[in-house]
Formats: C-alpha cells, sequence, structure tokens
C-alpha cells in the first residue's frame, strides 16, 4: 500500500509544479505584469512588495515578469533540445537492439565517447563553432542527450525483444525494422515518456548553467541563468535577485524530476525496482 | 621529534617574519590581461598597465598629476623655432641585460616605432620627427619637420619607451627595459610576475622587492580577493555597486578618481545606416547619458557629449550639443527613412561596464524604434581582430583610455571608418600649435565638430574606483595615462 502511495504523491506534486511551469510560461507569452526587458533606472533594486512583486533588478527590470519571460525562454531551448535527443537516440538505440553485433558496439562506443562530455563542455564547443545563442544551447544539450536515450532505449527494447510473440513474427520473415516500428516502440513509449521527463529538467539546468556562461539566451532577453549570474555583484544589496531565479530553477527541476518518478511508477512499476538496481 | 620541533620553528618564524620590517611585496589586480609586454608594438592599455614606469621608460614621464617630468633625459633645450630638441641623457643607465643605455638606443627605439613596417599604436608621436641625430653617447638631438605643441609630452607615453635593439625582438614575452622592476615571469591566464631591478639608476626610488600582476575578469571575484588578501590593490575595480561598501571598510581605502577613458559606442560611419548623419544623431538623442551612468556604474563617472577627458584642461562639456530628446530621435529616423524601425547589431565586450551599457542602450533605443541586437564578443583578442581591424560590425562600445587622444577620429583606416577632412585639417593644426591658449581653442572647436557629427555615442567618461590595503600608500588615485606605476608605493608595518 505505502510503495503505491509514494509514487502517487510525487505524480500529483510533480504534476502540479511542472503545470505551474507550462502555465507561467505560456502566459508570459500573452501577459506579464511590466514588459519583462523594460529599463526604469529610478526605480532600480527595489525591494519585493516595493516595486512589483518580486522587487526590480539593477536596471529597474520588473523580476517577476523577468521570471515569467525567463520561464518560456527556458523551455523554448529545453524542449526542442530534449525532443531532438531523444528522436536521434530512440532510432539509435533501436537500431542497436534490432541488429545488435557490429552495429551495436559502434552504437554504444561512440554513445560512451559523447557522455564523456560534460554539456557545458560541448556546448562551449558548439558556440564556438556556430557563435553563442539559443540554437548553439540547443544543440549542445541535444547532443548531451543523445547518448542517454541511445542507451535506455537500447536497454529495454533488448527486452522487447526476447518477448515470444516477436520471436514468432521474425520467425513469420517480419524485417527487423517493421518489427522495431510495430511492437518494439509501442512497448517502450512509457519509459521514453519518463526519460523525456528527467531530462527535460536537466535540460533546464543546463540551460541556466550556459546562460549564466553567457552562452545561452541572448540578452536582453531574460533568462534565469543570466538572471542568477546579474544578481551576483547585487547580492548583498539585493539578495532577492538571486534568490527568486534560483527558487524558480530550482522547483522547476523538482517538479520535473517528481513528475518523471510518479509517471514511472504509474506506468511501470517494474522500472522502478530495475533502475534502482541498476 | 626533530621533526616537530622544526616544524615549530618555522611556524614561529613564518609568524613573527613580517612583523621585524614592513612587507615588501605587492599583489596588483587588474581586470585585463595584457596580450604581450611590449607597449611599443600594440594598443591595448593593459600592456601599459604592467609595464609602463615599472619595467619600461621613455625619455620623460608622465606624473600622477599629468605633468611631464625628466627621466631618461635629465634635461633637454628646445630651439626657439621649436624644431630642435637636444635631449642630454643620463648616465650610467643599464638595461636588464646588462648592456648599457645610450643615445643609440634612443635613436633605435624612435626609428623603430615611426618605420613604415611598425605597429606601434601612436604613429603620430613619431609623425613631426625628421632625423634623430646622436653627436655622443649621452646626448640626442632630434629634429622636427614641423613644430609640434604636444611632442614632449607624448614621449612620455608608454609608446615611447626606450628599449635596446638587442632584445627589442623578444620584448613581446621577455620584457628587458630600464625600470626599477625586472620582468620574472609570466603565467599566462593568471599572473605575471616583476622583481626588484638590483642595479637600477635610481638605487632607492623603491621600496618593494616583487610586484605581482594578477588578471582576474570577473567583478565579484575581484572584490572576494581583496577581501581574501589574494590582492593587495585593484586600481580600478569592476564592481562599482561594491565600492560604497569597500569605502565603509576600514581595511581599506577607496578613492574614486578619474581615468582618462571616454566609453564610446562606435559606429560604422562607412556602413548603412551610420554614414547618415541624421541616423547617429537620432541614437545619441535617443540615449539618456545620466540613467546609463546609473545603471552601468552605479552613478560614478561623468557624462560626456564628446571626445575629451574632463581631466584635460581644454575639455568643453558638449553634452547639450545633441541631449537626450526621444521624440527628436523619431523624427531623425523618420527623415532619414527609418520611420518604421531599424535594426542593428552591437558587437560587445565582456567587461561589465560594457555590457550593462549595451543592455541599456538596446533598451533606450527600443524606445524609439531602434531594435539593437546584442553580440556578445570577447576583448582583446576577438574584439580587435573583428571589430577594430576588420571592421566587421554596426555598433560597438569600448572605452578609449588613452589620454588626448581625440585624433583617432582623424586618423585614415581607423575602427570607425569616419571621414572628416576639416576635423583631420584642424587636429593636425592644434598638433602643430606651440601655444597653449591657441592650441585649446582649437581642441575646443574639434570637440564640437565630433559632438555635433557623432561619429560615436558619446556616453560617460570612465571613473578609476581604485580600492587598497589601507597599510598601503603611493598608488596612483587618478590616471592621467593608463597605468600602474608602483614605484613609490609602499606599506606602512
Amino acid at each position: 500500500m505505502r510503495s503505491r502511495l509514494r509514487p502517487n504523491a510525487a505524480l500529483v506534486i510533480g504534476g502540479i509544479l511542472t503545470a505551474l511551469l507550462i502555465g507561467t510560461a505560456l502566459l508570459s507569452l500573452v501577459w506579464t505584469p511590466e514588459p519583462p526587458t523594460r529599463v526604469r533606472i529610478a526605480m532600480r533594486l527595489k525591494a519585493p512588495l516595493d516595486v512589483g512583486l518580486l522587487g526590480t533588478d539593477h536596471f529597474g527590470r520588473d523580476v517577476a515578469s523577468m521570471l515569467m519571460a525567463g520561464a518560456w525562454n527556458s523551455l523554448a531551448i529545453a524542449w526542442p533540445a530534449v525532443l531532438l535527443g531523444a528522436a536521434i537516440g530512440t532510432a539509435i538505440g533501436c537500431a542497436a537492439a534490432a541488429w545488435k553485433g557490429l552495429a551495436d558496439e559502434i552504437a554504444m562506443r561512440v554513445s560512451d565517447v559523447v557522455f564523456a562530455f560534460p554539456a557545458v563542455l560541448s556546448a562551449i564547443m558548439i558556440g564556438a563553432l556556430l557563435g553563442s545563442g539559443p540554437l548553439a544551447a540547443i544543440l549542445a544539450i541535444a547532443v548531451f542527450n543523445i547518448p542517454v536515450f541511445a542507451r535506455v532505449t537500447r536497454g529495454v527494447a533488448l527486452q522487447v525483444w526476447t518477448l515470444d510473440y516477436i520471436a514468432a513474427a521474425r520467425a513469420l520473415g517480419k524485417p527487423p525494422l517493421r518489427i522495431t516500428l510495430e511492437d518494439v516502440i509501442p512497448n517502450i513509449a512509457g519509459a521514453l515518456i519518463v526519460q523525456v521527463t528527467i531530462q527535460l529538467a536537466l535540460a533546464i539546468l543546463t540551460e541556466a548553467g550556459l546562460s549564466y556562461l553567457g552562452l545561452g539566451v541572448r540578452p536582453p532577453n531574460p533568462s534565469w541563468g543570466r538572471m542568477l549570474s546579474d544578481a551576483q555583484t547585487y547580492l548583498s544589496q539585493a539578495p532577492h535577485l538571486a534568490i527568486a531565479p534560483g527558487l524558480a530553477i530550482a522547483l522547476s527541476v523538482l517538479g520535473l524530476n517528481l513528475l518523471g518518478d510518479g509517471l514511472r511508477d504509474a506506468i511501470d512499476p517494474t522500472l522502478r525496482s530495475r533502475s534502482a538496481s541498476a | 621529534m626533530s621533526k616537530r620541533l622544526l616544524a615549530a620553528a618555522l611556524i614561529v618564524s613564518a609568524s613573527f617574519g613580517p612583523a621585524l620590517a614592513a612587507k615588501t611585496s605587492l599583489v596588483v589586480g587588474m581586470p585585463i590581461e595584457p596580450p604581450g609586454l611590449d607597449p611599443t608594438i600594440a594598443a591595448p592599455v593593459a600592456i601599459r598597465e604592467v609595464t609602463w614606469a615599472n619595467l619600461y621608460e621613455g625619455l620623460v614621464r608622465i606624473d600622477r598629476n599629468g605633468k611631464v617630468q625628466p627621466l631618461l633625459a635629465k634635461r633637454w633645450d628646445i630651439s626657439p623655432d621649436g624644431l630642435t630638441y637636444t635631449f642630454h641623457l643620463q648616465t650610467g643607465v643599464k638595461f636588464h641585460d646588462g648592456s648599457a643605455f645610450d643615445s643609440a638606443d634612443v635613436k633605435f627605439a624612435f626609428d623603430r616605432a615611426r618605420a613604415p613596417n611598425s605597429t606601434n599604436a601612436q604613429k603620430q608621436i613619431f609623425a613631426p620627427i625628421d632625423s634623430i641625430e646622436t653627436p655622443d653617447p649621452a646626448t640626442v638631438v632630434i629634429k622636427l619637420k614641423e613644430t609640434s605643441g604636444n611632442f614632449l609630452y607624448y614621449l612620455g607615453w608608454g609608446d615611447a619607451v626606450i628599449i635596446a635593439p638587442e632584445t627589442a625582438e623578444n620584448n613581446k614575452a621577455n620584457p628587458v627595459g630600464t625600470g626599477p622592476f625586472k620582468f620574472k615571469s609570466w603565467t599566462r591566464g593568471d599572473r605575471v610576475e616583476l622583481v626588484r631591478n638590483p642595479d637600477y639608476w635610481q638605487p632607492d626610488k623603491t621600496k618593494l622587492e616583487t610586484v605581482t600582476f594578477r588578471f582576474i575578469n570577473d567583478p565579484q571575484a575581484q572584490v572576494a580577493a581583496l577581501r581574501a588578501g589574494d590582492v593587495d590593490a585593484f586600481p580600478n575595480i569592476g564592481a562599482p555597486e561594491l565600492f560604497s561598501e569597500l569605502k565603509k571598510d576600514p581595511r581599506f581605502t577607496a578613492v574614486a578618481g578619474n581615468t582618462e577613458g571616454e566609453v564610446v559606442a562606435g559606429m560604422n560611419n562607412a556602413k548603412k545606416p551610420f554614414n547618415d548623419v541624421r541616423v547617429r544623431r537620432a541614437l545619441m538623442h535617443a540615449v539618456d547619458r545620466k540613467a546609463l551612468v546609473e545603471g552601468a556604474y552605479s552613478g560614478y563617472g561623468q557624462p560626456i557629449g564628446s571626445f575629451f577627458s574632463p581631466n584635460h584642461p581644454a575639455f568643453v562639456d558638449m553634452t547639450g550639443v545633441i541631449p537626450y530628446d526621444q521624440e527628436k530621435a523619431k523624427a531623425l529616423l523618420a527623415e532619414a527613412g527609418y520611420g518604421n524601425g531599424l535594426s542593428i547589431t552591437i558587437k560587445t565586450p565582456q567587461m561589465a561596464y560594457a555590457s550593462r551599457s549595451a543592455e541599456l542602450l538596446a533598451a533606450m533605443f527600443a524606445e524609439v524604434g531602434i531594435d539593437m541586437k546584442i553580440i556578445p564578443t570577447e576583448f582583446p583578442a576577438k574584439w580587435i581582430e573583428e571589430v577594430f581591424k576588420n571592421k566587421d560590425y554596426d555598433v560597438t562600445i569600448v572605452a578609449h583610455t588613452e589620454p588626448l587622444d581625440i585624433d583617432i577620429f582623424a586618423r585614415d583606416n581607423y575602427y570607425f571608418n569616419y571621414k572628416n577632412d576639416r576635423f583631420k585639417a584642424l587636429i593636425a593644426d592644434a598638433g602643430r600649435t606651440t601655444s597653449e591658449n591657441a592650441r585649446f581653442a582649437k581642441y575646443a572647436e574639434a570637440q564640437k565638430i565630433l559632438a555635433e557629427d557623432v561619429p560615436a555615442l558619446f556616453l560617460f567618461q570612465l571613473p578609476k574606483l581604485g580600492v587598497w590595503n589601507a597599510k598601503l600608500s603611493g598608488l596612483w588615485e587618478n590616471s592621467p595615462v593608463p597605468a600602474n606605476d608602483v614605484t613609490e608605493v609602499s606599506w606602512s608595518d
């Protein structure tokens, strides 16, 4: 009983936090309390509730509005990056599971090599090639996601390939590509959705890190990472400038992680024990 | 047992050591690392901030008040027509490699700097020179083609220091001069270390034994380094928002002085739409300089309307020529054909003043219908390559920290791509004028031309927010030339 209650709680809390994140991001497209890039020097470094809900930054911009717009900018990089990484990684993982042998070996060793580079490092390299900006950030996070999805997909797909009805399909001469598309992918979709949720959390964190280093969202578009980096020099005068984006990042990552955990247990309880033992 | 005793003895000697004599080491923090250590071949001020007066010396020097003082030349005579300068040199001066300094070195250094293939950043210093003669090792006679009002003053700059022919080629990485400190080591990306020159020609001039320049770009890290005692002095700290706090801290001396650095947003005058003076004026009208200084530098720094340091006696306040006026900005844009909006980019180096100013400028421009995208770049290497050399930019922003550098707008092929023959003639004329009053009047007129023509957006004068250990004395409060002259620095205990 208890083991079913916890994942549900995770699912609910994670779901609420994630819904809040996505809702805020979408709302920022049509409404924010103030235009998030409007500079008001006369009102710089005001405390929360003094001016606006969360005060103002060193240019007098409304922090609450910047957080809202930052949520959108964060998701606008994290989503495409994870989806791109998931698409390529899943294709590689499925292929490795379907053909095994040399193809499998090559795919997994290449994954190991890519995996060895931290996302920030690959982002700096990609930034040096493409110039810094949102596109470089998306590509960098996507590259980092490919081996993750390749490995997860290969693992669960290999299990599916051992099932009796697939053996039957093979015996009847169904080509591996059709087996993969019609039988394997529907069976591993649950695991992939869970992984997407968890990788989204990581992508948001990485995007904040990249923007902090000046490699992500370009100024003046608000970004949680750059808000944090700007807040640094004002830490003693205006701590709210660091606390607000810091909390936003923490809650978003927590929400997505809880959602991922909750989903995993809800969709396939067997996954929980396996990943715990892995 | 004996090991423990030794350790105890070491601890005792270490803790009592400093009390016996005043400290003789100094760690100076700088935001930017110099690309090399030869001020006679490249422009970046960071080179001068490490080497000038510390490693290298010129015939004359500029003192902390901006006045010309004798150095390697103990005195000089100027002919009545102002065309012949006879310098009488110090004798017994040795370069750091042990070779003797004499008039041949002066001739070599100046001939090298004014050669056609020279990369000296301030060739105008040497342009008036007709010939250099060395009648004896202690005398140099320089004949000019035309009179030069600023000739002696210019010879005090880092670009005119005296170097030896044997070592000149290697000065970039292994500098050899006549100064009170010798080069010891350079750890790239971190520090340059200098040690006292035991053979210096003014034996008791300096009290310090070692001087270390550390390069710390991040303003927060600068303050942390100061508080931790890793750095003894930041001649110009990059965190103006923390300056007032440091001022209250009794451990530090904090002085807000002036630099010669004008922060300007240079425009590519050869490129559309910046070839249209109406667009340039519109951009200037769109800038609220006071708000800019407040937001970018916590209110330190004087707004400027032209390209001249407020420290200079010939300075005229030109901020009223094109004041903050959004309506006029919009009207001028409409007149120039950009009533429906204009999209431009700004290449922004990483310095805090530059990136903050760029963000503020973008916000101010947005209010008059100009969309300015910010493209981060890196100073000095990438910026020099892209903007300064290749002129591949719309707008950029940087502080010009050389003193009396209004003539950069008269230079051919400078990165602004600005061409104004009247201005060019006026600057040349001012340079030839030996009467101070007449020269200053010409500089005033030149300031007015720039204020009206706006080849660059004139924003504010960079303040020098110096913070150093309260026990230190002898550091400069203002910087009339880009320099961290530490020859007179000492510790009080």
